[in-house]
């Protein structure tokens, strides 16, 4: 189709959404928020280093050890899925693919996340 | 999806080759895309070869000494031929640059010339600009004001305030930076690219300007700014040694602080 549109019609678009901090802001406090939890667990996974398999269920089932088990699940998938947000957006043009993989993208690290949270508690609850 | 190869109508060939040296002492090899629009072909690479000695300084003194004497077809922009006009910027050796300050002692071997990346070409090494200019355009570069014009004197700006207008006035949108931006290639339709967003800078930085919330406003956009990922091609590739990635981390930050 011919278009007669202008330049500055095209490099104004649709405007700002005003909201792009938001997505910004979250990545930057999950990632910094991190740093804490994946040293902690690499410092606990690291003990358990030749532990047998009670020893390393009842480190797992410590109230507080399974209560920051589940948040480093939830900050990590989180920030995973605010991260590969911005590499689907910036590669992928169909709006329609965009789209679906967004949904498709969130869907599959909240999965992972509640997967992940329902180990931790069936371990911390002795089931 | 992004572009990762050419069209099959935009591959460049190998094209011809201009033999211009007249065998005393050395000689200098140049590369340079080629493309008529009006001819319905492929792009090429065209090699013209001519003697060191008479090339000149810089890579805009051999190109128009090429257009002059070798081959009268062979199109780009040029103007001041001094760095301050910025319309011979184009990509030699791989790096975004102003022909007029690249000196030729500085590349060894083959001088290659292509137009600024991922721009429609409009002939040669001429870009169409349309689009960066019209970005330009939308960030609104001039000064915004309510309070009048005071009746006697100019506006007045202490000298720590102008300072902060340094590494920001003196950019000549010569469109290096942006054409080096991989999310500008990208998404470049939404995307404002450094130069728009140094400029954009520009003005917020402005202590005369009284529309700064309105301006933060404008760019506070996951597309329009915050699709730059601090790749900081824009201010290694700077011909004017610039630095757009901090102007455009200086945005992000100032509307983080109205945020919290």
């Amino acid at each position: 189709m011919r278009s007669y549109e202008t330049a500055v019609s095209r490099a104004h678009g649709r405007g700002s959404t005003k909201n792009g901090f938001s997505h910004w802001w979250r990545q930057r406090i999950t990632s910094v928020l991190l740093v804490p939890l994946l040293a902690w667990l690499a410092g606990g996974l690291a003990l358990q280093a030749g532990a047998d398999l009670e020893s390393a269920r009842a480190w797992v089932a410590f109230p507080l050890n399974a209560t920051l088990l589940i948040v480093a699940l939830a900050v990590l998938f989180y920030h995973a899925a605010l991260g590969v947000q911005v590499v689907i957006e910036d590669y992928v043009h169909l709006e329609g693919l965009k789209v679906a993989s967004l949904m498709l993208l969130y869907l599959v690290c909240f999965a992972l996340v509640v997967a992940g949270s329902l180990a931790v508690v069936r371990i911390a609850l002795g089931g | 999806m992004a572009e990762f190869r050419l069209p099959a109508n935009s591959r460049i060939r190998e094209g011809l080759t201009y033999d211009a040296s007249t065998g005393d002492g050395p000689t200098r090899r140049f590369r340079i895309y080629r493309y008529d629009p009006d001819g319905g072909a492929n792009p090429r690479m065209d090699t013209y070869i001519i003697d060191a000695a008479n090339a000149g300084q810089m890579v805009l003194d051999a190109l128009l000494k090429l257009k002059d004497e070798v081959d009268p077809t062979l199109t780009f922009r040029r103007s001041c031929r001094e760095g301050v006009c910025g319309s011979c910027a184009m990509n030699i050796n791989g790096v975004n640059t102003l022909a007029c300050t690249q000196p030729l002692e500085e590349i060894s071997g083959d001088v290659k010339v292509y137009p600024l990346p991922h721009l429609e070409v409009i002939k040669d090494l001429v870009p169409d600009l349309n689009h960066f200019y019209a970005q330009y355009a939308a960030i609104e570069p001039w000064i915004q004001t309510r309070t009048p014009t005071p009746p006697d004197r100019e506006r007045l700006q202490s000298k720590e305030e102008r300072a902060e207008l340094d590494g920001l006035y003196e950019c000549i949108l010569c469109a290096c930076c942006s054409t080096a931006c991989p999310s500008y290639w990208w998404n470049g339709d939404r995307y404002l690219g450094p130069a728009a967003l140094l400029q954009a800078y520009r003005w917020i930085a402005d202590s005369r300007d009284e529309a700064t919330g309105e301006r933060l406003d404008a760019l506070d956009d996951a597309y329009r700014l915050h699709r730059c990922h601090t790749i900081l091609n824009c201010t290694a590739t700077c011909p004017k040694g610039l630095n757009p990635g901090l102007a455009i981390a200086k945005i992000k930050r100032m509307i983080a602080e109205r945020e919290l």
